[in-house]
């Protein structure tokens, strides 16, 4: 009798980024590797996950160069689509699938997103921001490109932990912010440290002639935040979250501008 | 005698006044306002039961040396730039608080 089914082996890799473990699948042994190449640091090694999401790898002619992102919710799933994938997820269910070319920057736009999701609902979230912990603190150091995030970053001390010099990651857990790494890579190229802390401040960067730290205005430091903040679905809901946690957290964490010359000179301010 | 306007705050937006400044985004496109102090004024009192122009009396020109015909002029042409934005609701009629909530939901 010949064999009607072949057996595929599926590669399992929990991230564990912020305190959630999405465990991402996969049937190309390959692709597993560059996975687990490109989230070292933030794989868990616990067995369950709160989220799963299966990866089915296209050639890559299925992919287009539309770059723009779109995140919508229908019948219970968000749906998330760019030119490089097409991914639905559950959030009742926990799971999710993507379709992809075999590349990580697609898997990783996909987790920027769910993780944006999975953050509004309790007050956190994603933003363009450098973020160092020092003294057990952690820093957040927002700005347009070219601001200085990744320069800023690079200056950091040898007793500063680097977080991330591209997204920063910030929870509201029991009633305070804490900031955690992530493995999403900027400029600098270096994956962010797996660590958190509670955040001390955000720095809105400008470049100058000297150093120097001001403070900012409620409403400047609201615009600021939620310039930018990650932020993708096109749903009322969501928006009013998103608008309510930037509120929140401009009233119970200080928002300061950071005016500084490109020298290490100016972490002698950030302690 | 022209007939009166009602203004009611659209639901498919957030709003928060921080510091001085009313922010608004709105749902459509996640677009962020800052509202100047009339239109904030104008804005929070828009409860879709009270004329536009009983509004302008006793929170504009109370607030401000302006002529109740100035003020309403200007309200209204502020009222119409809000509507278009989707974050104000205009009508000939009172606007019941259901119409606000469910209009064009996304």
């Amino acid at each position: 009798m010949p064999e009607l089914a072949t057996q595929v082996e599926t590669y399992s890799a929990a991230i564990a980024i912020g305190g959630f473990t999405v465990r991402l699948n996969t049937t190309d042994a390959d692709f597993f590797e560059v996975l687990q190449a490109r989230y070292a640091g933030f794989v868990s090694n616990e067995p369950s996950a709160a989220f799963e999401l299966d990866i089915d790898l296209c050639p890559p002619e299925c992919a287009t160069s539309n770059p723009d992102v779109r995140v919508t919710f229908r019948s219970g799933n968000w749906i998330m689509q760019r030119g490089d994938f097409r991914a639905e997820w559950s959030p009742a269910a926990g799971r999710g699938r993507i379709r992809q070319t075999a590349t990580a920057y697609s898997t990783d736009s996909m987790l920027r997103i769910v993780h944006t999701l999975l953050l509004a609902k309790s007050g956190g979230f994603l933003m363009h921001a450098a973020s160092v912990i020092r003294n057990r603190k952690a820093f957040l150091f927002a700005g347009e490109s070219g601001a200085g995030k990744t320069t800023i970053s690079s200056l950091a001390p040898a007793d500063a932990t680097l977080l991330t010099d591209e997204i920063s990651y910030v929870r509201n857990l029991d009633d305070r912010y804490l900031a955690f790494g992530t493995p999403f890579i900027g400029d600098l190229g270096q994956a962010g440290e797996n660590a958190s802390a509670p955040v001390a401040a955000l720095y809105l960067l400008a470049k100058g002639l000297s150093n120097s730290i001001e403070p900012v205005g409620a409403a400047e430091a609201g615009r600021a935040v939620l310039a930018n903040m990650l932020f993708f679905a096109e749903d009322a809901e969501m928006v009013r979250l998103v608008f309510q946690a930037a509120c929140e957290f401009v009233d119970r964490v200080p928002v300061l501008r950071l005016t500084f010359v490109p020298d290490a000179r100016v972490w002698e301010l950030i302690r | 005698m022209t007939k009166p306007l009602y203004v009611a705050r659209s639901r498919r937006i957030a709003a928060r006044k921080l510091g001085e400044e009313m922010l608004v985004m709105s749902a459509h496109g996640s677009t962020l306002f800052t509202l100047n102090p009339t239109a904030a004024i104008l804005w929070q009192a828009a409860d879709g039961a009270t004329p536009l122009e009983e509004i302008v009396e006793s929170k504009i020109c109370s607030e401000y040396e302006v002529s109740p015909e100035e003020a309403l002029r200007d309200a209204e042409s502020l009222a119409q730039d809000l509507a278009k934005h989707g974050i104000l609701l205009i009508s000939e009629k009172p606007i019941a608080e259901s119409s606000a909530r469910n209009e064009g939901r996304l």
